[in-house]
């Protein structure tokens, strides 16, 4: 009997799937004109950024600033950012599974959502890294050559993926339960959040692992960046996610969010102290001991031989993280009528944490480069159009993402 | 609609908090045009890659890696390679499939004393390779130091003027052919390896471009051909391997290869023939006669970036 029953169940999920999956489609594409101006507005933004990246296919990367000093540029340095989104998005979880903060519980798939977006970036970002996006196959296991365990790089692709199948998992799932109008059963998401909250610190440890593994680049090679880089996360992830739930709630009218806005500063208020302290800690290590190591710091801070183009970039980061991190520290930051202070309190922090993880390291590991060359980097027009076209991208489909939330988030479910 | 044992009849209508839709036709009709014309406007943003697809075959796209490649599959893919360079570069090339010899290592080892730093070797890797004469590209790069130091953060590469000056000595860099090479441990699809004889070699079809191989080397031996190269057809250098100095797709990464066209074939390195000074010095390693061997075991040798742990195949010295 229970087999028939399994079968009888089955085949509803093969006919009611697909038209979850529809509605949830549907439901997405309804929306205000404002709505349908934003949308219109990111697609054309995507559109932009498709044409330049099809351009760059065509006539090579020579139309990027990329050289074969700074090999790494705009593309690698907004992927090591929104890697670091995707993992932010834990700060939401471990509140809400493991501290079993009910309210927060109850809009957590707000950060899910989040990493699905961020992770979907991260792999156009690397593709439009790469010289040869035909021979994207080559990194498929088996059917490719998978240098696994010993790049880094294979790990990345496992790390980021699995996040990707978890995240996707977790939301449709309960979505899904959701829209069967069921309760969901714990036995079929609970385990794999309890995962996905190890495996989002897994993901910006092995991105870390990228550049603190190489030996020929002393700026990167450093203990210390697996903390910072997540330390940074956990700021830059939860100052998007207050921001996102402030808009949430006034253009959707969705309740129950300014607990869960007030445990997410509290959380920022601690991490953002604890990045800056990771920075003072490696600034002083490299200049205090001095030597060559520190040609590289000193190119970011000050300039080195009298080229300083990161120069103005470091020092606008560090301007905006310390004042983030006062506005943070002060306790009036939580009064409901501060809103557009702590807006503006996340908006510092989260662009500083994308100066510091980019323009502030990915490319001052190549400058000076291994053979002590001082070649510049400023991304061309073509880097920025690409880039600006994935931002649009993962906002696209973030808004719709939360658009196929917002009945479940209107009225949480009793769990 | 389907009736289940758990007694959820139609979805849609259980769920309340779905908002009510009216027109539903007219408002799907409005949906799927602008679909339509997103799509629509997607396929016109990415046109350019058609014109990129054109320059690529199906036969290159599904080429596998190199060392699985059957003898008659490598025969077919150089004579496509052979026919292509006739198509794009108007040059008949022969392109051989070169591999290593038994009992060879080979290794390179500089004089410092001697080099001047004339730069012939820049140059004639620049011929012999087959790089972009837009860029002037080599794998040789020539650091012009002041006496009295080895930080190459006091040395400049872009020294201009007679050479050699009085206060200066120069150092040669390219690919040192490490014994544990950081660009083969990082590169995520095994696109670059190690051969017997020493030489870490790169198969240009099937790196992706990833560059991290780039980022990994601590000689800035490796480059990465950002766009097609450029070569006069009266200028390629007909003699050409696979995995050295066929003239590189774009995209892809390149490296000095110890020229294996040649020394495989039992000639020297074009950076070492064309020296007019006499500093460069390359052998096989195995071999007790070979000059090479003499060097090492006699002159107080060093290598670059030894804390590095790179273990490179070559050598300086000074007299």
């Amino acid at each position: 009997m229970s087999s028939i029953t399994a079968a009888t169940e089955n085949r509803s999920h093969v006919s009611s799937y697909p038209k979850f999956i529809g509605r949830s489609l549907w439901l997405a594409t309804e929306g205000s004109f404002a709505f349908y101006a934003w949308m219109t507005m990111l697609t054309a933004v995507f559109l932009v950024g498709a044409n330049a990246w099809a351009n760059q296919v065509a006539g090579g990367m020579i139309g990027t600033n990329m050289t074969d000093q700074v090999s790494w540029g705009l593309y690698i340095a907004n992927f090591t950012f929104m890697v670091g989104l995707a993992a932010g998005g834990v700060m939401m979880v471990i509140p809400a599974y493991l501290y079993h903060d009910r309210k927060m519980h109850d809009v957590v798939i707000i950060g899910e959502l989040l990493a699905i977006a961020a992770i979907v970036m991260c792999l156009m970002f690397v593709v439009a890294d790469l010289g040869r996006p035909d021979r994207f196959w080559h990194l498929f296991p088996i059917i490719g050559k998978f240098n696994f365990p010993i790049s880094m790089l294979t790990w990345d692709v496992i790390v980021l993926n699995g996040y990707l199948l978890l995240n996707l998992h977790i939301c449709g799932y309960l979505l899904y339960m959701r829209f069967l109008g069921r309760e969901p059963n714990p036995a079929w998401y609970i385990p794999f959040v309890m995962v996905s909250i190890v495996w989002a610190i897994s993901i910006h440890t092995v991105t870390a692992f990228l550049y603190c593994g190489l030996g020929g680049r002393p700026f990167w090679n450093t203990a210390l960046l697996a903390p910072r880089f997540l330390a940074s996360a956990f700021v830059s992830g939860p100052a998007f996610i207050i921001v996102a739930m402030v808009l949430i709630k006034k253009l959707a009218g969705v309740g129950g969010l300014d607990q869960p806005i007030a445990t997410l500063t509290k959380i920022i208020r601690v991490t953002i102290l604890v990045n800056l302290l990771m920075v003072a800690s490696e600034l002083f290590t490299e200049f205090y001991t001095g030597g060559s190591h520190v040609s590289a710091a000193k190119y970011l801070f000050f300039g080195l031989h009298g080229k300083t183009a990161l120069v103005p970039w470091t020092w606008t980061a560090i301007g905006l993280n310390v004042t983030a991190a006062l506005l943070f520290l002060w306790p009036g930051l939580l009064q409901f009528r501060r809103r557009p202070l702590l807006i503006a309190a996340c908006c510092m922090a989260f662009v500083g944490a994308w100066i510091e993880k980019g323009m502030g390291l990915i490319i001052p590991g190549f400058v000076p480069s291994t053979l002590h060359e001082i070649v510049e980097y400023i991304p061309s027009q073509l880097e920025w159009k690409v880039t600006v076209g994935i931002w649009a991208f993962g906002l696209m489909i973030f808004t719709i993402a939360i658009k196929t939330a917002l009945p479940t988030l209107k009225q949480p479910a009793d769990r | 609609m389907t009736t289940t044992e758990s007694g959820s009849s139609d979805p849609d209508q259980r769920n309340r908090s779905l908002p009510v839709i009216e027109n539903f036709s007219r408002r799907a009709a409005v949906k799927g045009a602008f679909a339509t014309l997103g799509a629509g406007a997607f396929v016109a943003a990415v046109s350019p890659l058609r014109q990129a697809s054109k320059n690529s075959s199906a036969a290159e796209f599904l080429q596998t890696h190199y060392t699985e490649l059957s003898p008659e599959q490598k025969e077919g893919v150089l004579a496509r390679l052979e026919a292509e360079a006739k198509e794009e570069y108007d040059a008949d090339v022969t392109i051989a499939d070169d591999r290593p010899i038994p009992g060879t290592k080979f290794v390179y080892a500089i004089n410092l004393s001697v080099c001047n730093g004339n730069g012939k070797c820049v140059e004639a890797c620049h011929k012999e390779n087959n790089h972009d004469r837009d860029t002037n590209q080599s794998y040789i790069r020539v650091l012009e130091m002041p006496k009295g130091t080895l930080d190459m953060e006091q040395g400049t590469t872009s020294y201009s003027g007679v050479v050699p000056k009085g206060d200066k000595f120069y150092l040669p860099v390219q690919c040192q052919q490490c014994d544990e090479p950081p660009c083969v441990d990082v590169c995520p699809v095994k696109a670059t390896w190690k051969e017997e004889d020493g030489i870490v070699v790169v198969d240009y079809n099937w790196c992706i471009g990833c560059r991290y191989c780039e980022a990994a080397c601590p000689y800035h031996a490796r480059r990465f051909n950002w766009k097609k190269p450029e070569v006069p057809a009266d200028e390629v250098n007909p003699d050409q391997s696979y995995l050295s100095n066929r003239i590189r797709p774009t995209g892809v990464v390149e490296k000095c290869t110890y020229c294996l066209h040649r020394t495989r074939r039992g000639r020297l390195p074009a950076c070492l023939e064309a020296c007019p000074t006499g500093a460069r010095v390359f052998g096989n390693i195995l071999d007790p006669s070979s000059n090479i061997r003499w060097i090492l075991e006699n002159k107080r040798v060093y290598i670059l970036k030894e804390e590095l742990g790179t273990k490179p195949a070559f050598f300086y010295y000074f007299d």
